[in-house]
């Protein structure tokens, strides 16, 4: 919310409908926080109320959501200046600043409220806590000041499976935590693959990120470094009693792949090139790389957490 | 239902129908905020009450 004269009214714009405000609450994101929030929950092999597990989770999908509205409210005025994120309610003009941070406020409190009167203050505390860490901690401050932004500011996305564990026993122990280091470590490369092919948007919105402040090639550095501390990360919880053979075989054979990529990417000249103004998704011949990266990230990170909840899942039922 | 009940504020059709379906989803809301607050207590009274 740096420039302040930056006009976001719309006298065009369309009415706001109930689902601009669906869309405020980020439903993407928030599908993949619920997806690791249930994962963490489930992981803790602990008998939880069946009912009182789904507000639990729910509670991290709607702190999760306010989030969004919170980050929305804020950067409204670089969202309006990046082709990703300029159709979004806020800068679109359909909702105003006000109404999208009075939402995120009024959701993190009913969430947080919730989860301590339903399930226990430990994870209230750490919704509360994640909710403030990115709202605050990387929308306000991070994001607009340091290329290292996202590795300090996945904190927030990498929670909720220690939350989820949290809800479930009242405690964080290191296993749960270890979910945390995987999803904290995921981060950087999968943010810097993709803005090496969105570079151009980054800067024009003033955001430092890391390709923008210190060039593609210290970029694609970077993101083989991170490579290589996350794939042996993402591969411990095989060696913690956290994963068995399934997730040994899911995260060593995609961690080979993730490595293979992430070297192939630092070797390429992906990001040299900045995009064009219709090339957003267009990916350019030398950004190949790292689109591949960026999309295998996803996949990696979805397959690691699929194998837990299937292990975990087939022991609760056996 | 008339004219005037579809558009009580006179702000045009679109603008009418989207403020209804706005209240609509703050209706519902609410009160899936109500049962929700009502499971929680059903499950609190009956865990105490079970723990002796």
């Amino acid at each position: 919310m740096r420039d302040t004269t930056i006009s976001l009214s719309h006298p065009a714009a369309a009415p706001a409908k109930a689902a601009d405000y669906v869309l405020l609450l980020k439903p993407r994101v928030m599908s993949l926080v619920v997806f690791t929030g249930f994962t963490g929950l489930l992981c803790a092999e602990t008998p939880m109320n069946p009912i009182l597990a789904v507000i639990a989770v729910l509670c991290i999908a709607v702190g999760a959501g306010a989030s969004g509205a919170l980050n929305m409210a804020w950067d409204a005025d670089i969202d309006a200046l990046m082709r990703r994120t300029r159709a979004r309610p806020v800068p679109a003009g359909r909702i105003s600043r006000a109404d999208a941070a009075a939402l995120g406020v009024v959701l993190s409190l009913l969430s947080v409220m919730v989860m301590g009167l339903a399930v226990n203050l430990l994870a209230a505390g750490l919704l509360a806590f994640t909710i403030f860490f990115y709202a605050v901690v990387y929308t306000m401050w991070l994001k607009r000041s340091t290329p290292q932004n996202i590795v300090i500011g996945g904190a927030a996305g990498a929670l909720p499976p220690v939350i989820g564990w949290a809800a479930a026993t009242g405690a964080a122990p290191a296993n749960a935590w270890l979910l945390f280091a995987i999803i904290s470590l995921w981060t950087p490369p999968h943010f810097w693959a993709l803005s090496l092919y969105t570079a151009t948007d980054y800067a024009k919105a003033g955001v430092p990120m890391m390709p923008v402040v210190k060039g593609a090639k210290f970029t694609r550095l970077q993101i083989f470094l991170y490579s290589l501390i996350f794939v042996p990360v993402a591969v411990a919880p095989a060696f913690t009693g956290l994963g068995g053979l399934t997730y040994l075989a899911v995260s060593g054979g995609g961690g080979v792949v993730f490595l293979m990529l992430a070297g192939r990417l630092w070797r390429s000249g992906a990001g040299d090139a900045p995009a064009g103004e219709d090339g957003l998704y267009q990916v350019k011949t030398g950004a190949r790389e790292a689109r591949d990266l960026f999309a295998f990230s996803i996949l990696y990170l979805f397959a690691l957490f699929a194998a837990l909840v299937v292990e975990h899942g087939l022991h609760r039922l056996a | 239902m008339s004219e005037s009940s579809k558009d009580p504020f006179g702000e045009g059709e679109a603008a009418a129908k989207a403020r209804r379906g706005r209240n609509l989803a703050i209706a519902a809301g609410l009160g899936a905020f109500v049962i929700l607050i009502f499971v929680i207590s059903i499950l609190k009274y009956y865990g105490n009450v079970h723990a002796g």
